[in-house]
């Protein structure tokens, strides 16, 4: 009996394996694919998303893990890709300093923030500081033309060529994949460990988690300023993919994008941000190509999915699939 | 720098006429919080639908007549449609977590801003005043745009009738207890069940009720909704969220903040509010006017 579960768990682990190297592998060949096969504008695609779930992942550090409701996450986001792209622009800094000065930026922003929105009570609460704390931003980038450009946005972003060329977004998609890779590894790494646990308990009863001697308010700060960190990072991909930024990334609507990849994936599985961003971006695309009405379609969804599926997409795969296999 | 009183008065007129539309707004999401315990995000989406619903009315309804039938009918309309909301969208996540709700009225936020996108276009509109409301008058020595005096008239009527309602009535003394102990309203052998449909509609009345007021003074615009919802979400956070005399004050210290912040840095006037916020949450985290929790977390 022992040895059959032993013998199960190896077969488990090599399974395992087996399915990250084919993984892995079709996400080395896809961007040739995409590029060769179909169109470039497929590759950007494949780059959109993959940036995407970086921030949808990020984002949950906060959403699904920390259960603090943050709209502000647009203004960490768009924190990193403006700090980056202004650096750039506007100075002589070597672009690999500019893309860290990205994140770093996010995270201290992260840091103002969390100092105020972890101290207060309630989902209602939390969110509002942190809208808050995302209009600032917007205003700040939107009214402060000498330095941000105002509404016309950071135009023109001289993108280092080893990240990305003109002439094939190739290289950016393998930059952005071997960074997501390891942001993603960074977070699962955190959310696995002690202290993980420690924030999902302070989640699913802040309470009786404080009782047991637990500082709430410092727990929700690491998450708050590590998610921001990647946020930035996330940003900072954008920027380089889109080669200018506008005022927009930072207002609250676009933290609610971020919010609906969360909750549509499922916010309590630690990849079901990244199937919801994955499900957004393309959906977004596919329902733009044939009418103008997305946020209509994105709130419909978001609304139902409140309503019939609150475990979200891949939270519904899961529990088909545990029950399918109890039943075996 | 320096201000004449002329200037400093018509300041003060304006940012008290900002606060009204405020308060008249922050009053309905803090009675929806206050007995409901529901956050709505859409709050500002019905003010966007008063607006529009306001510029429609006056279009077809010419007239002085159509400008004060516009006052009854809009929020009337929004009224019913957030009736509609509750009635077979909220009423069914009542049991779960709250989170659910917030995203829920979320949702609904993207969607009705589509919603007039269909319907109204993306074009500018303008509600014009009856000409005797359009011209200014003359208070103390000084001119004042007329219908400045009007919302501000307007909103301390809603005052007015919102303690009547919660003091004096039946009702109001329903919701105060369900803003205390809401279990108590089941207790009482009130359906709580209508009693949320009430306090909903009367929100969402509120809220058109802000829209069509302020249709004439502004440029009637998509994004007029999320624009006015952080600035009301915070106005009641700062006043101490559920109370509706902290809405009250919350309101007057936006206004007041915007219209003489405008003064000395006129590019930043609107984040003021914000960052006052910030640091009302930390001194007070339960609002000025608010009740601390015994349990810190």
């Amino acid at each position: 009996m022992k040895k059959d579960q032993k013998k199960e768990q190896t077969d488990n682990k090599g399974m395992r394996w087996f399915g990250c190297f084919i993984l892995g592998l079709a996400l080395v060949i896809l961007p040739y694919i995409l590029e060769k096969g179909l169109s470039p504008y497929y590759l950007f695609l494949a780059t959109k998303v993959i940036i995407w779930i970086l921030f949808a992942t990020s984002f949950n550090l906060v959403l699904g893990y920390g259960g603090m409701m943050s709209l502000g996450h647009a203004a960490f986001f768009g924190i990193g890709a403006y700090t980056c792209a202004l650096l750039l622009v506007k100075t002589s800094f070597p672009p690999v300093l500019a893309m860290l000065a990205g994140p770093v930026a996010a995270a201290l922003a992260g840091m103002i923030a969390a100092f105020f929105s972890v101290r207060v009570q309630g989902a209602f609460y939390f969110a509002t500081i942190t809208i808050a704390f995302c209009q600032i931003a917007y205003t700040a980038a939107f009214k402060w033309r000498s330095f941000t450009f105002g509404d016309d946005g950071v135009q023109g972003i001289p993108v280092p060529a080893f990240i990305s060329t003109e002439a094939s977004y190739i290289n950016l998609y393998f930059f952005a994949l071997a960074v997501t890779v390891l942001c993603l590894y960074a977070v699962w790494r955190i959310v696995r460990s002690p202290y993980g646990l420690l924030l999902r308990a302070l989640k699913e009863d802040p309470i009786r988690a404080t009782f047991i001697g637990m500082k709430g308010q410092q727990y929700r700060f690491i998450a708050f300023v590590t998610s921001a960190f990647f946020a930035g990072v996330a940003g900072v991909l954008y920027a380089f993919l889109e080669t200018s930024v506008a005022p927009d990334i930072l207002s609250w609507t676009f933290s609610g994008e971020v919010v609906l990849m969360s909750v549509l994936g499922g916010m309590n599985l630690f990849l079901g941000p990244a199937v919801g961003a994955a499900i957004m971006v393309l959906l977004s695309t596919f329902v733009t190509s044939y009418m103008k009405y997305w946020l209509f379609t994105m709130g419909t969804i978001l609304v139902l999915i409140v309503l019939f599926c609150p475990k979200g997409v891949a939270g519904l795969v899961v529990d088909k699939y545990t029950s399918w296999q109890r039943k075996d | 720098m320096i201000f004449s009183d002329a200037m400093l008065f018509a300041q003060f007129v304006s940012g008290l006429s900002r606060a009204m539309i405020l308060f008249i707004m922050a009053s309905g999401l803090t009675l929806v919080f206050g007995v409901m315990r529901v956050i709505n995000f859409a709050h500002g989406s019905f003010y966007m639908m008063g607006a529009y619903l306001a510029f429609t009315a006056t279009t077809l309804l010419a007239g002085s007549f159509g400008f004060w039938a516009a006052f009854l009918i809009v929020p009337s309309l929004t009224a019913v449609l957030g009736g509609v909301v509750e009635v077979f969208l909220l009423r069914r996540i009542y049991e779960k977590e709250h989170l659910l709700q917030m995203l829920l009225t979320f949702g609904l936020v993207f969607v009705f801003s589509d919603a007039v996108r269909m319907i109204w276009g993306v074009d500018l509109r303008m509600v014009s005043l009856p000409s005797y409301m359009a011209g200014s008058v003359i208070v103390l020595g000084h001119q004042f745009p007329a219908y400045h005096l009007f919302i501000i008239g307007l909103g301390g009527a809603i005052a007015v009738v919102m303690w009547l309602m919660l003091n004096r009535t039946n009702l109001g003394k329903l919701m105060r207890g369900a803003a205390e102990h809401r279990e108590m309203v089941g207790l009482l052998g009130y359906p709580a069940n209508r009693l949320f449909t009430i306090v909903f509609m009367m929100a969402t009345f509120l809220g058109g009720l802000a829209g069509a007021t302020i249709a004439p003074a502004v440029r009637i615009s998509l994004g007029m909704d999320t624009e006015i919802i952080a600035e009301c979400f915070t106005v009641a956070i700062i006043g101490g969220l559920g109370n509706v005399w902290g809405a009250l004050l919350g309101a007057l210290i936006a206004g007041m903040m915007y219209s003489f912040g405008i003064l000395v840095l006129p590019q930043y006037a609107m984040a003021f509010i914000y960052i006052l916020g910030g640091i009302v949450i930390v001194v007070r985290p339960n609002g000025l006017l608010g009740k601390s929790s015994p349990v810190k977390v």
